[in-house]
């Protein structure tokens, strides 16, 4: 799933405070499971946006929704934002873009998309693919090297790993974490084979995929 | 002489670095280079070494090859993709520069532009390819060179590296890129460096022993706890602590490990960390005289 985590609340007010009447917009797939844009979470952000709004003598007017899906136009269509000023999007940013493609009105983020990710428990997510469009989670014992390496190298360890973490600190070195499941797997050997540069022009000459094409692919 | 000729004559290489100026005052790198040009085969530059914004790395080596020093290029893939290094290479090597030592490059958020796109489009190994493609006339996508360079590559490693085995992995897979010669994070546990040799010796690249001069018993901890791969042992933390000239001591414990060790490696390379007047002196403890250039 898409994660994300809500913008400081100081920079939602700078967006959004110029207009009268602002449509504060929830994603009922994504955004409600990474506890970011739910109902709860639209409910909690409104409240907020209001009781600042008072306490600085702003005039602004929030209002809450929600829909199930941003990104899609039969959930976007449902969406009735005549009579304000603006929307409020809990979604991605591909929900945010989806939405302000739809609207007449300014359509800005509440939220940041940081990655796609798995759960790790309650409220804690790991970064698990940067949708790059040419996946090698195949021959990484499905460690991606791309998202889970600092430096998204592709050819083993670099020289700032200590005692197996990652020099950033904060998260174990994939390629020691690839080695050792690789050896576990019996298939230590491949590592060798590991290294080929990346071909980043799947990334950059994906920007659409429809399926309907000519190609049965992308345009 | 190049890097390369006095491996080839089997002399005891010596090596050490300077880091380029944040500016364009370059009196003291190159007083630093000059002070320290009789007793090296060639200099490393550093490039924007710890992700921190300096003058560049070819303009720098072109200076001391002006002035009569070897160079070594050190090029990470932190700061430029694959099109501007194999570009930076091709326009170093028609300066003549062309002893480069490959890297991958310290992460952007260490340095002093953390909000930097991180680049790594090609990680050192790949470095090593790009290299060994234009050596034999062509890019990385197998088109032609007008000119061909004659690149002499090395790469890094670290003995002490916590897990070591891929450490190693890797290592063999630079050697199988091309790397030509090695130079090794700083080393101070002679038996761990002895046994690393073992492996390192039956692959066929040369290892140069990284030699960091520790001025006190409080830099020695330091290292430990924040410079990856590095073991001071403890017995060394010890004899600075008692000493009541800690320099003098980091002096002796280098010149020793390097007397220790010389038989079982190629050289050395003296990474003088902003103290580069100290590398004739502990040269000159470990016997080792001037080299020709």
């Amino acid at each position: 799933m898409i994660v994300l985590r809500l913008k400081p609340i100081a920079d939602i007010r700078s967006m959004v405070e110029r207009h009268a009447r602002v449509l504060v917009v929830g994603c009922n797939t994504c955004a409600a499971v990474s506890l970011a844009g739910g109902e709860t979470e639209v409910e909690t952000l409104v409240e907020t946006l209001r009781l600042g709004a008072s306490r600085s003598a702003c005039q602004t007017e929030y209002t809450g929704a929600m829909i199930q899906r941003q990104c899609e136009p039969e959930f976007v269509d449902k969406l009735e934002a005549g009579g304000y000023d603006a929307v409020l999007s809990l979604g991605c940013g591909a929900g945010v873009a989806f939405l302000a493609n739809t609207e007449s009105v300014p359509v800005y983020p509440a939220l940041d998309t940081l990655f796609i990710g798995a759960a790790k428990g309650h409220a804690s997510w790991q970064a698990e693919c940067s949708a790059c469009g040419s996946c090698v989670l195949g021959e990484t014992a499905g460690i991606c090297p791309t998202t889970r390496c600092a430096k998204g190298i592709m050819n083993g360890p670099c020289g700032g790993v200590k005692d197996g973490r990652c020099e950033l600190g904060d998260r174990d070195c994939a390629w020691v974490q690839i080695y050792d499941r690789l050896d576990e797997q019996g298939r230590g050997d491949d590592f060798d084979g590991l290294g080929s540069t990346k071909d980043n022009s799947v990334n950059s000459m994906t920007c659409e995929w429809d399926m309907n094409a000519d190609s049965g692919g992308s345009k | 002489m190049t890097l390369k000729d006095a491996f080839e004559r089997g002399e005891f290489v010596v090596t050490s670095e300077v880091g380029p100026p944040k500016g364009i005052d370059i009196a003291e790198m190159m007083h630093a280079a000059e002070n320290m040009k009789s007793r090296v085969h060639a200099v490393n530059v550093t490039d924007n070494q710890a992700a921190v914004m300096r003058l560049s790395t070819i303009a720098a080596c072109i200076h001391l090859k002006q002035a009569g020093l070897e160079p070594v290029l050190q090029v990470t893939g932190r700061d430029r993709n694959r099109l501007a290094i194999q570009s930076d290479l091709l326009g170093a090597a028609s300066f003549g520069v062309t002893t480069v030592l490959a890297l991958t490059g310290d992460h952007v958020v260490v340095g002093d532009h953390k909000q930097a796109k991180p680049v790594f489009d090609l990680d050192s190994v790949q470095i090593l390819d790009a290299v060994a493609a234009l050596n034999a006339g062509t890019d990385l996508m197998g088109n032609d060179l007008k000119g061909a360079p004659e690149i002499f590559a090395g790469a890094v490693v670290t003995p002490d590296s916590n897990p070591i085995r891929p450490q190693l992995a890797k290592f063999d897979k630079k050697v199988r890129a091309g790397a030509k010669y090695f130079q090794t994070q700083a080393v101070y546990d002679k038996d761990s460096f002895l046994r690393f040799m073992e492996h390192a010796r039956c692959r066929g690249a040369k290892v140069l022993a990284g030699i960091v001069v520790l001025r006190s018993a409080r830099m020695a901890r330091f290292m430990n706890k924040n410079i990856p791969g590095i073991a001071v042992p403890p017995e060394l933390i010890n004899e600075l602590e008692a000493s009541k000239e800690p320099e003098a001591t980091g002096i002796e414990i280098a010149a020793r490990f390097i007397r220790d060790t010389r038989d079982a490696c190629d050289g050395v390379h003296i990474m003088a960390v902003g103290a580069e007047h100290l590398v004739p002196k502990v040269l000159d403890a470990a016997g080792i005289g001037e080299v020709g250039q």
